[in-house]
């Protein structure tokens, strides 16, 4: 492998890793945000209001890291993979495009809006201007997800006798049925990023018995929607997602699971490394015959191992790959008892006094993005030596004339740029939270006008 | 229809240059017009609700030349690398100044914030002008179909070409004074009070030096894109393109002096509008002009499948139509001069 080209791939993990970092939150809030509207709708209530003022606050900040760390990824596919977007422009350049004529367009003029023009709209009016830059940044969701889903499962296509590959059928690509359950799975994980933050703020406020009121609104949203969106990412769509593993990219199956070599009744690893140049597990927890069950629902099912393919259709980083998928699906199970607990708690009013409950929904916020990010990782990494999948590798999609000094040279930039902002934006949203809603007491008593408080 | 997607490009990146112009040109000026602080709050007042949206042109038409034209995309691109990486740090660097300027009301928060924001603003004008001039110059494309640039070589114009060279720095130069222009008459428009004067100021000479520029890089750039001179001759209707930008530019001072300072804005965009049409319907049918001229990527060479080009009209007009009724709106809603007051964010 030549070293120009694992640069480039640096380059582009590195930067769409940070900027996923945003948006994951960006479209969780987003709804979270519709429901405190619509709460405040029906209910007439403003507490809602001022909450949703608050959270807009955060989202502002986030969205503008969105912003900025987006730019770069769109540029990437021309600057560092001009082979593959000379393949393959004709086709995922439609969804690209249709990212920015519909969604970007959308959230960036109501997100101006929703952010400043509260007094001007009136109810109705913000909260359609809420509702808005849901849509947007949902679909923007959705037709990112699309791009990477016809790499990881091309449909609407055919290859010419040149070998070029010619988009057939716009619904093919648009609705690849990778795409409809990615899409399903990755907002999931997008809302419970959410959930996990409001309740975390929530907590805080709690347990600091500062603006307890807040606290127990965000903690009651949060866990509510954040057991839905847990038990969801498990059951139906992860275990979809397996599914079409399973049918379409049967190596990746094989090295996320650990799984070097072809049985009856294979076993779910838990625990264990994988040494490869041994092909064995070491320090081996398994289940046995689970993982034939979960991928063909039959407890003696044969499965596939990397033994059964050539060295050269396997991921080129083994380790890396299982470690995603076990992070990414232990922490899943994690959510699922960190959330039914909560709600079990919620449910029988004793979640606000449990603090032991709170500290622990409060220093879990990391959690979520990490999962997110292990995920996107178990997908990329599990998606190689294919750039796109059965059609380019990853090898022939670079920029062929860009050498290994300059793409250092703009990585090492990046990382520069990318710690500051990360700086900031930790600082910027810690001072929000600090912050904290507009004081509800007073408000209460009557002694302010509430519109008037901005 | 390839060549009707050459020019719905042309129009998406003239939009975007006309929009994000103006707020790219008001950050460029930012220091020389604004002196308070309330000043320097109405400057971003009156850019803050519209630049997100206005910097989506330029998404929204790269990711159309992606699908369109996928191969100048690519070797574009690339060959582009250094010039374009920069432009993506200059272009963090700006929407992090304006949108983070106000969290921290603190005297070294704000001229932190308010230095990146104007030094961004100003190179962006100016690399933006370099990269138009590189296209319009030619690339060292050979049989591969790419090529690559660095930054710069002896700043001639040779055959190993840098994106800087004698020319293509004059363009970028040209280019950040009529962004100034721009710039200046959009805040003449928004602004009230000093802010407004000085803005009429920088627009009043900056408006001479772009009447001087115009015609000398004009007859520069005939000399150095010999197909220019060839499609004006072939098709003689597309000297009403260099007609408009003229027209545009007298009618700036015409329409101050009648105090009319939303038209007077109006015709600078008209004059980027026509300058920017006559460049693109000057190199037409090629889309990279290459130095050497049997590699040149051209609208037929560049272009991607007829069957996705076609679709893809269904949903772009559509799109588009959906993008210009939410602008409007947005412009509508922050109509009329602006004021920095306690409850705006900027
Ligand atoms: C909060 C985040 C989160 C959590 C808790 C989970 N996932 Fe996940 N997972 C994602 C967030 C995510 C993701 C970031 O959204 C990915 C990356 C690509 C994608 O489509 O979704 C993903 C990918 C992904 C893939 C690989 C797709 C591919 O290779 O293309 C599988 C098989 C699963 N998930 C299955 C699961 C299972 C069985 C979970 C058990 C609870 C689980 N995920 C929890
Ligand atoms: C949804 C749209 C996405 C698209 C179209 C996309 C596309 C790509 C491309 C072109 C590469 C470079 C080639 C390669 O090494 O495979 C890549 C690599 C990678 N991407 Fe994605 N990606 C997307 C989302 C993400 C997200 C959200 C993440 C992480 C949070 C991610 C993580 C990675 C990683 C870790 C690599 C490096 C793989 C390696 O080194 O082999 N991707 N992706
Ligand atoms: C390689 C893949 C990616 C590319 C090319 C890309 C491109 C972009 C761009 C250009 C922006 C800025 C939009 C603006 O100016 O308003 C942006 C923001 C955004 N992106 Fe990405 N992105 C990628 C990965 C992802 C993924 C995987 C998701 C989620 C599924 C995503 C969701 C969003 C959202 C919701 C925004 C809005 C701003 C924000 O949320 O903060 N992007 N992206």
């Amino acid at each position: 492998m030549g070293s120009a080209l694992d640069v480039h791939r640096m380059h582009f993990a590195f930067t769409v890793t940070f900027h996923y970092l945003f948006p994951q939150l960006t479209m969780g809030l987003a709804l979270l945000i519709v429901i405190l509207k619509t709460a405040a709708l029906r209910s007439g209530d403003e507490h809602f209001n001022r909450a949703a003022r608050f959270w807009a606050k955060i989202f502002g900040i986030n969205f503008a890291m969105g912003v900025v760390t987006g730019i770069p990824m769109e540029f990437q596919f021309g600057t560092n993979w001009a082979e593959f977007s000379k393949a393959a422009g004709g086709v995922i350049g439609q969804t690209l495009a249709m990212e920015g004529v519909f969604s970007f367009f959308l959230e960036s003029t109501f997100l101006g809006l929703f952010l400043y023009g509260e007094k001007k709209l009136g109810r109705i009016g913000h909260w359609w201007a809420a509702f808005f830059v849901f849509l947007g940044s949902w679909m923007s969701g959705y037709l990112i997800v699309a791009t990477d889903a016809w790499m990881q499962h091309p449909t609407g296509f055919a290859l010419s006798e040149k070998g070029e590959i010619i988009l057939t059928s716009f619904w093919g690509l648009l609705l690849n049925k990778w795409a409809l359950w990615q899409y399903a799975h990755n907002m999931l994980g997008a809302v419970q990023t959410g959930c996990f933050v409001m309740a975390a703020v929530g907590a805080f406020y709690v347990l600091s018995r500062r603006d307890p009121f807040y606290g127990r609104t965000f903690l009651r949203i949060g866990v509510t929607v954040g057991i839905i969106a847990a038990l969801l990412q498990l059951a139906p769509t992860g275990d979809m997602q397996g599914k079409l593993i399973t049918d379409y990219q049967p190596t990746t199956l094989a090295a996320m699971e650990g799984l070097f070599q072809s049985q009856d009744g294979a076993p779910l690893a838990i625990l264990g490394q994988p040494d490869v140049p041994k092909r064995t597990l070491d320090n081996p927890l398994t289940i046995p015959n689970m993982l034939s069950f979960l991928t063909y629902k039959h407890w003696n099912a044969h499965v596939r191992g990397l033994n059964d393919f050539p060295e050269d259709l396997w991921p080129d980083r083994i380790e890396l790959l299982y470690f995603s998928y076990h992070v990414m699906v232990g922490l899943g199970t994690i959510f699922i008892a960190i959330m039914t607990l909560a709600g079990i708690l919620l449910w029988r009013k004793k979640l606000y006094d449990a603090r032991w409950m709170l500290w622990l929904l409060m220093l879990s916020v990391p959690l979520p993005y990490i999962a997110n990010t292990a995920g996107w990782m178990t997908a990329e990494l599990g998606r190689q030596p294919w750039l796109i999948y059965g059609l380019l590798r990853t090898a022939h999609g670079v920029s062929p004339q860009v050498s290994a000094g300059n793409v250092w040279f703009t990585l090492l930039g990046f990382m520069g740029m990318y710690t500051v902002l990360a700086m900031l934006w930790l600082f910027l949203i810690y001072r929000q939270i600090e912050f904290g809603p507009e004081p509800e007491a007073t408000l209460r008593a009557g002694a302010l006008d509430p519109a008037a408080a901005d | 229809m390839e060549t009707i997607w050459f020019i719905l490009v042309a129009v998406m990146v003239a939009l975007y240059v006309l929009l994000d112009g103006f707020d790219l040109g008001a950050g460029a000026i930012h220091f020389l017009v604004a002196k308070t602080e309330d000043e320097r709050r109405q400057v971003l007042a009156s850019i803050g609700p519209v630049w997100d949206g206005n910097e989506v042109w330029l998404l929204a038409a790269g990711g159309t030349l992606y699908f369109a034209f996928p191969a100048l995309y690519a070797s574009g691109f690339s060959g582009f690398y250094l010039p374009l990486m920069i432009v993506l740090w200059l272009l963090i660097l700006r929407g992090t100044s304006i949108e983070f300027r106000n969290h921290i009301k603190s005297p070294v928060w704000i001229p932190f914030w308010d230095f990146f924001f104007s030094f961004s603003s100003l190179l962006l004008a100016v690399f933006f002008g370099a990269a138009l001039a590189n296209v319009v110059r030619g690339v060292p494309l050979d049989q591969t179909g790419y090529f690559f640039e660095p930054l710069w070589t002896n700043f001639r114009i040779g055959d190993q070409t840098g994106i800087l060279d004698w020319y293509t720095i004059l363009v970028g130069v040209q280019a950040l004074l009529v962004l100034m222009m721009h710039g200046a008459l959009w805040l003449q428009w928004k602004a009230s009070g000093d802010l407004n004067k000085r803005a009429a100021r920088v627009a009043g000479w900056s408006w001479w030096g772009v009447l001087i520029m115009t015609p000398l890089v004009t007859a520069i750039t005939f000399s150095i894109q010999p197909q220019v001179s060839v499609n004006f001759k072939t098709w003689p209707l597309g000297y009403v393109l260099p007609l408009l930008a003229v027209a545009g530019l007298a009618g700036v001072p015409f329409e101050l002096r009648r105090k009319n300072e939303l038209n007077a804005f109006l015709c600078s965009c008209t004059y980027l509008l026509g300058m920017l049409t006559s460049v693109v319907f000057g190199v037409y049918p090629m889309v990279l002009p290459a130095r050497n001229p049997v590699y040149a990527l051209t609208v037929h060479n560049a272009k991607a499948p007829d069957y996705g080009l076609k679709v893809g009209l269904i949903w772009w007009v559509f799109g588009t139509i959906l993008a210009a009724i939410y602008f409007t709106y947005v412009y509508r809603s922050f109509a009329g001069k602006v004021t920095a007051d306690a409850d705006s964010h900027y």
